[in-house]
């Protein structure tokens, strides 16, 4: 009974990583039309800054912050720089991003070496809290409800904001968001930043736990790839929604069958695929 | 009735050229086998960025799973050695599967094209490195799986450098004249249609799906003879060859040289081997390395290095005889006039 319970919290802590990573990934992808191949390694460098800053005794949640902002920066940076030269060519781009993956791979090794970093948690969010009778690990509910919180302020900015309303146009058409003014270029830069610190606050949220090692970036990467193909792209449900049922099906696939716990991930993307190309919440495009 | 007969003696002679030139590169390496053995990996990474070719440059469909594929057929092939069968039936049951596979990544990604199709290819390919790597049971996890021999067709050994040399540049010489015929052929010119305009060609009465489906057959054909290659030159493989890594480096081959070209992919295959042994004799960071010419490609030469630095001589040609004094004044001349 308690293995269950323990794999269920796991899966659902998991699922609140996974939205925090998959839900920028979604976004940029919705937007911009390309998927960001370096997502996974703002994870994974965002969860090594984090680490760092934390070895240096500063608060948690301002490590992870700091962390989330300087992977803003880089993103918005090579936004700006790189990919805006390339607009228009998606494959470049994509393979633009997929070039960076492997430059911080390979900076990440060489500044934190092959061994994993695992922090230890946070003072305050250690332990355990007993809710009817049954205990849970603190820090994994904590996880949870700062992906919801971030579920809902993301809600939040792009169904009712006039930020968000933009945003949502340039999803849906950007050559007429354009026509009627909107500045689709700078939403582009400001939806990878905060894609990019989505993704690199996931990886501080992660990293005690997961712990961070080489080639967590790519392992990371195909988890973001299956939820927006589950979930539909440009879709904040079908990010929530997918996250969480690869959280479960991540963790009791691995705890009931090590050997295939990546077949069965694989699965239900064979199925949607198959029965709904366009995801469980995306819309049809033409 | 000079000219066409010289045209074709010179057209004919290029390549006569090049074949005896690559017949007798052990003797120009000085029979030094570690020379004749980065030859042997061009030739089989030319052979696995050929077979990529077919679907980045020919079809338009950018794969990032194809390394897994390759390492399909070594795995295969390791474990069929393993389980007591010979090099033949290997090598075959490799190719089978192989090409099974490649069936089931074309009917999953070929829904979607672009950037779609690449994210399912990418997927697939991890989940395959999944496997390899967490599967120890069947694929012996991280350890790989070694070969005892290579194998010694018609009582010919394989085992030394120069006649693994020979047999790959047999193969990679196949690979290159069936790519030959495929793209000059019927189907060839209705798949560059598929790439260019496949609303017209389904319009035309062309089976749009079906021309693609065939044309990652034949690309996963040709991974699959690549990574026998692959796995007869290591005679060993382990997860990092079906990695989003290995992948990657093959599409920087087809892209660096420039895709949808014949030559193309083989220099590109050249300039990654080259430099990749290059590049680990003095620093370790080759992945730093690959990431670094990937942008700087996709950045400055997106067209690959083939077409790109004929495009710039053409551009330094043009702007070199604009220059020449005695030119110049005829220029003006001319425009004068």
């Amino acid at each position: 009974m308690s293995l269950w319970l323990t794999l269920a919290v796991n899966s659902v802590a998991l699922g609140g990583l996974l939205f925090l990573l998959s839900s920028g990934f979604s976004l940029i992808f919705g937007l911009m039309r390309i998927p960001n191949l370096m997502h996974g390694s703002f994870f994974m460098l965002g969860a090594y800054l984090g680490v760092a800053l934390l070895a240096r005794g500063i608060n948690f949640w301002i490590a992870a912050l700091a962390s989330a902002a300087a992977m803003a920066l880089i993103g918005g940076l090579i936004e700006r720089v790189l990919l805006r030269r390339l607009e228009g060519q998606v494959l470049p781009q994509v393979l633009l991003t997929l070039g960076f993956a492997f430059i911080i791979a390979d900076v990440c090794l060489m500044l934190w070496t092959g061994d994993p970093w695992q922090p230890a948690t946070p003072d305050h969010l250690r332990g355990a809290v007993q809710v009817a009778g049954l205990y849970f690990p603190l820090y994994r509910l904590v996880v949870v409800a700062v992906a919801v919180a971030i579920a809902i302020a993301l809600w939040l900015l792009v169904d009712w904001t006039r930020l968000g309303a933009m945003i949502r146009a340039g999803v849906d058409d950007a050559p007429i968001a354009r026509v009627v003014g909107i500045r689709v270029s700078q939403l582009f830069t400001l939806v990878f930043a905060l894609g990019a610190a989505l993704a690199g606050f996931g990886g501080v949220m992660g990293a005690p736990y997961l712990s961070v090692y080489p080639g967590l970036d790519f392992e990371m990467l195909p988890l973001a790839l299956i939820v927006v193909i589950l979930g539909g792209v440009g879709s904040l449900l079908g990010a929530l929604v997918g996250s969480f049922l690869i959280g479960f099906l991540y963790n009791f696939g691995t705890a009931l069958l090590p050997d295939l716990a990546y077949v069965i991930l694989f699965l239900p993307m064979v199925l949607i695929l198959v029965l709904r190309p366009q995801g469980l919440f995306g819309k049809v495009t033409t | 009735m000079i000219r066409p007969a010289s045209r074709i003696a010179s057209a004919a002679a290029a390549p006569a050229l090049v074949v005896v030139l690559l017949a007798t590169l052990p003797v120009w390496l000085g029979h030094h086998p570690y020379y004749v053995n980065i030859a042997s990996q061009i030739l089989l990474w030319a052979v696995a960025a050929l077979a990529l070719n077919v679907l980045v440059g020919y079809a338009g469909l950018v794969s990032l799973g194809h390394a897994a594929l390759l390492a399909m057929a070594g795995y295969t092939v390791g474990l069929l050695l393993q389980a007591g069968y010979g090099h033949l039936a290997a090598d075959l049951g490799a190719i089978a599967v192989t090409l099974a596979a490649s069936a089931v990544f074309a009917v999953l990604a070929l829904r979607s094209t672009g950037v779609g199709f690449l994210m399912i290819t990418l997927a697939l390919g991890q989940i395959v490195w999944g496997i390899a790597y967490r599967w120890a049971g069947l694929t012996n996890g991280d350890n790989g799986i070694s070969l005892a021999a290579r194998p010694a067709p018609f009582g010919l050994s394989l085992a030394g450098a120069e006649a693994f040399y020979y047999t790959a540049l047999l193969i990679f010489l196949m690979a290159l004249v069936s790519m030959r015929i495929l793209v000059r052929s019927p189907f060839g010119a209705s798949l560059a249609g598929t790439r260019d305009q496949p609303r017209r060609m389904t319009a035309l009465g062309f089976n749009v799906w079906l021309i693609r489906f065939l044309a990652f057959l034949a690309s996963g054909f040709w991974s699959g003879v690549a990574g026998l290659l692959y796995v007869y030159y290591h005679q060993f493989i382990a997860p990092p060859a079906a990695a989003l890594t290995a992948s990657a480096e093959i599409l920087l081959m087809v892209i660096s040289g420039g895709a949808a070209t014949l030559l193309g992919p083989i220099a590109g295959a050249a300039i990654v081997v080259i430099m990749k042994n290059v590049a680990s004799a003095y620093i370790e960071r080759w992945n730093l390395v690959l990431g670094v010419i990937f942008i700087l490609i996709i950045s400055f030469m997106p067209e690959g290095l083939v077409p790109g630095s004929v495009r710039l001589a053409r551009a330094a040609w043009v702007w070199l005889r604009a220059r020449l004094p005695g030119r110049e004044g005829r220029y003006t001349q001319e425009r004068i006039s």
